[in-house]
This record gives C-alpha cells, structure tokens and sequence, in this order.
C-alpha cells in the first residue's frame, strides 16, 4: 500500500489527489488456448487481490435489503427459525418421527440447502446484474461471482444461529469427528464460486435459463433428502438412485452427517469430490473459453 | 512514460437476440452497411473495423465522428473493457475512463460508502481512500450529506458528488466521453478549473466530443470515425475543416481563441 499523498492547498484547489498506477496490460484478441488460460488465470489472481472490495460490496449488499428495518439482517435468523420450528413440528407429527432427532435434521437441512438454493438463483445474475460495472470499468470478472458466494456466506452466517439454538434446546451435542465439516465446507465455497461463473456465463448468453435452473432446483429440493430423512428410502429401489448418485445428497451429507453424528456411506466423500471436479472442469472450461466476450453478452 | 497502441483492432457485436436475425437484420443492412457475419454465419454488427493508431505522453486525442460511429466503443475498448476479436492493444499506465456520470453509484447507499466502493474498485488502499473521502467530501461541498443515501440528495448535490469522484483519481492515461462537459456552462469556475488539471496532469488524454471548440482547445491530435473505421487522422486544424462546414470550423476556431 503506498503511503498517504501529501495535499497541499494547491491540491485542494486544483484536482484531486489520489494518482493510481498499474501494471501494464496487453490485450490479444487470443486464439490460442494457451492465451486465454493465461488471460483467465489472471483474472482469477486478480480478483483474490480485490478481496476488500468483495467483501465491502457483499457487506453493503446485506445492509441495502435491511436498511431501515428494525431488526435489520436479523429477519434473516428469525424467518429461518419461524419456518424451520413450523415445518418441524408439522413434519415431525407428519412422518410419525421424534422432534428430537428431526428438528436438528430439518434445521441443519434447510438451512444448507437455503444456501444451495440462493447460491444458483443469484449465480445466474452476477454477471448480467453488473453490467454497468463491467461496462464501465475494466477489472476481474470473477470477481462478481466471488461476490454471490461472499454475500450468501454472511447470510448462512446468520441462520447457523438458528442451528445453534436447535441443537442447544434438543440437547443435540455434534461428536468430535465433525471437524472434517471444514474441508467439507471448504469445497463447498469452492463449488460454490465454480457454479456462480458456470451458471453466470450461461445465463448471461442465453436468457432463459434462469428460469429453468429455478426449476430445476425446485424438483431438487423435493427429490432430494432435504425435508425427508434419507432412512426412509433405504430399502427401496428408487431410493438407490435418489441417495446414491444424488450429487446434492452427496454434498449436503459429507456436512450434514457427521454434525449430526451419523457415519458416512463409503463414497459419500468420493461422490461428493467427483461432482465437484465435474463442476470445476465445467466452469473453468467455459470462463477460459469465453471470458472476453461475457462483456458483450451482457 | 504512458503509452496505448491500438493494432489492427476489430470489434465486432454478436446479434442474438431473437427476431434480430430476421427483422433487424434487413433494417439495418439497408441503412448501413455493417452488418457482417462471423465464421460460424452468426449475425454481427461491425462495431470496429481495422483501427491501428499509437498514442505516446504528450498525446492529447479528440474523437468526431457521428452518432453510431464508434467512437464510446472505441474508449471502451481503450480502456480494456471490450476485448478485440482482432487484433491487439498494449495498455502502458493506469487509465480511467469517464464513460458515463453514474458509473455504479448506488442511490441506496450514502455519499460515503459510494466514495469507498469507487475507491475499492480503483484498488485503492485504506489511506488512500480516507483520502478520497476527505476530497471529495470537501470539492463536492455535500457535508452532514455524506452520511445520507444518495438518493436524498438534490440532482446539483449528485452531479457535484459524480463529477468529484470521476476527478479524484488521477491516471496516466485519461479517456473521457463528452458527458463530463454536458453541463460546462453551469459548472463552478471550481469545476472547470479541476477538471482542466486533471487533463493537463494526465500523460495521455483521450476525449470524444461533439463540441469542436472544446477539442480544438484540448487536443493536438483528432481522429474522425465513420462507420466504425478511421475515416482521417492529423492535427485538429486539418480534420476538423474536413469534417465540420466552414461556418461551423470558423465558429469553432474563433471559439477556441476566445477561450484561450
């Protein structure tokens, strides 16, 4: 960081003080893989270097929805515990199961898949919805898709409280293997920021994906053991394939499970990373492919 | 020591949009010409074709040309915003473009934080922008403002704040659209004079203008775009008495003088 200008009265007077300078940049219109792996991979470095502005601008984004509401951010925690206390006892008396085991299995489980859920709607936009942004300054393009998974961190942030206080009131005490939620998380920021430039490139050629991808994750959500417990399908045929090779189950279980103290299916890790490569492979082939042109997509 | 060199650049925009394949498409043909398409038989407007130009410090260029000529694309693409199709551009120095007057200013968030998101966009540092607070706060006038949204101030208090912010930053290459001076005759003498430093204080200027006195008084160099190519590139005196009338470049010279 370079040291404060010195502002004299003449300053004040005649211009402003703040002078800015940079590394120089060449643009080739690159034909070559190699070029654009190059150009993308700076984009990428960049954008970490940019952290403070993804941070300030995901904090700001949090602020704009509450401000000038009494209890600000924190109607996101009341609104997640008023729905998960509902459907929990609704459910639990629905299913014939025990509070006690199914209100820290609902809680955990909206709330990830709240996330989930958020994450693709809003990855579909990062692009198209900073379009004056991108059109008006240069700067790293992954940084927009940086921005979604920061903003909807500090909104998970917020309903994890509500986990807490299920699990405080149900007695629900995570053994000490549930540590390994850490690298599990730690992939799921990273899928998180590999769906946001995945979706945000296809969304900004092709308008009507939005939609479908809302879709999609509706039929997600209810095909997935998100509200249900996985155990209920164990002994029958379609169960396999709703559990085995769900990679949303996949994911939410290698967090899930060992918070709430159930050992994790072999492979459930394997499963887990092998979706997650796919994924990656996906938008890392599309941001090197495209990357110039999503500013005139937009 | 700044530069920017603009080879055999093209830029061209694709065309998906639905019935823009068939009813546009015939549209603008008939009117002008630049349609095009691109290898695989997409539809494309041609929005440069071919432009070679270098600019070394000391370079103070002004664009003509009418609407639709290319001439915003043109500094997008300067600033590294559009990447080319074709060709190549080699950017020496920080640049800033003044496209637009909003240029992302959030009319929800105050003064302040409107201040250090552009700062942050700038990659600036923590000091750096409580400096740009404390300038901005102080040329725009805007006092116990700054803490309020912006979409609370009156429109003086938000061009006062937008022309403040776009000044504050000083490049080494400045490329600016003529919005900067739409309001010229209102400004303070305070404005003109900070804007006029800014222009002399970067090595390389940049300026798309209608307004033939202002690039007659400004830039030692003026490029005339039509139809997304240079049409002529040489001093002012000899591109603008080939693109405007003579009563026009009479006006605009004897504008010039007087405001010299």
């Amino acid at each position: 960081m370079t040291t404060l200008p010195r502002r004299s009265q003449a300053d004040l007077e005649m211009g402003g003080v703040i002078s800015r300078s940079e590394k120089d940049v060449s643009i080739t219109a690159a034909q070559t893989w190699r070029g654009r792996l190059r150009m993308a991979s700076t984009d990428l470095i960049d954008t970490f270097k940019l952290w403070p502005l993804i941070w300030t601008l995901s904090l700001f984004d949090i602020r704009l929805r509450y401000r000038g509401s009494l209890l600000g951010p924190f109607w996101l925690t009341l609104s997640t515990a008023v729905m998960i206390g509902a459907l929990g006892f609704l459910y639990s008396r629905l299913f014939h199961t025990d509070i006690h085991t199914y209100l820290p299995f609902l809680s955990l489980s909206l709330v990830l898949w709240n996330f989930i859920s958020m994450l693709t709607s809003e990855g579909c936009t990062c692009f198209t919805s900073a379009e004056t942004v991108i059109r008006g300054i240069r700067m790293p393009l992954i940084v927009h898709a940086a921005r979604v998974v920061v903003r909807n961190v500090l909104v998970l942030a917020h309903n994890v409280v509500v986990i807490l206080g299920v699990f405080l009131m149900m007695h629900t005490v995570p053994a000490l293997s549930s540590v390994t939620i850490l690298p599990a998380f730690a992939l799921w920021l990273v899928d998180g920021l590999a769906i946001s430039i995945f979706l945000g490139i296809l969304c900004a050629r092709f308008r009507d994906i939005p939609p479908i991808v809302a879709s999609i994750m509706q039929i997600a959500f209810f095909v997935s053991p998100v509200i249900w417990s996985p155990t209920i399908l164990e002994h029958r045929g379609l169960g396999i394939v709703l559990i085995k090779w769900n990679p949303f189950f996949a994911l939410l279980q290698i967090v899930r499970g060992p918070l709430l103290g159930e050992p994790l299916a072999l492979g459930t890790w394997a499963i887990a990373l092998g979706y997650s490569a796919i994924l990656i492979a996906l938008a890392a082939l599309s941001f090197v492919r495209v990357r110039p042109r999503i500013a005139y997509w937009i | 020591m700044a530069a920017l060199n603009i080879d055999n650049v093209s830029i061209s925009f694709p065309l998906y949009h639905g019935e823009s394949r068939s009813l546009k498409k015939t549209m603008f043909a008939a009117a002008s010409g630049r349609l095009g398409q691109d290898r695989k038989h997409r539809l494309v407007v041609e929005a440069l074709r071919n432009i070679t130009f270098s600019l070394r410090t000391g370079d103070r260029l002004g664009f003509v040309g009418g609407n639709g000529a290319g001439k915003t694309t043109l500094l997008r693409t300067m600033a590294g915003i559009y990447e080319p199709i074709g060709g190549r551009i080699e950017i020496r120095g920080s640049v800033t473009a003044l496209l637009d007057a909003s240029q992302g200013m959030n009319g929800e968030l105050t003064g302040r934080e409107n201040i250090r998101l552009r700062g942050l966009y700038n990659g600036l540092g923590d000091a750096e922008i409580t400096a740009l607070q404390v300038d901005v706060a102080e040329f725009a006038e805007l006092g116990q403002f700054l803490e309020l949204p912006v979409r609370t101030y009156s429109a003086g208090m938000v061009v006062r704040l937008g022309f403040a912010l776009a000044t504050a930053i000083k490049p080494q290459i400045l490329l600016m659209d003529e919005w900067i001076m739409a309001g010229d005759a209102s400004f303070m003498d305070k404005a003109r004079q900070r804007l006029e430093t800014m222009v002399s204080g970067a090595e390389v200027l940049v300026l798309s203008s209608h307004s033939a006195d202002i690039i007659m008084r400004w830039c030692n160099r003026v490029i005339w775009m039509d139809g997304g190519e240079i049409k002529r590139d040489g001093t002012p005196d000899e591109v603008l008495e080939a693109y405007l009338t003579p009563e026009q470049f009479a006006l605009a010279q004897a504008g010039a003088k007087l405001a010299a």
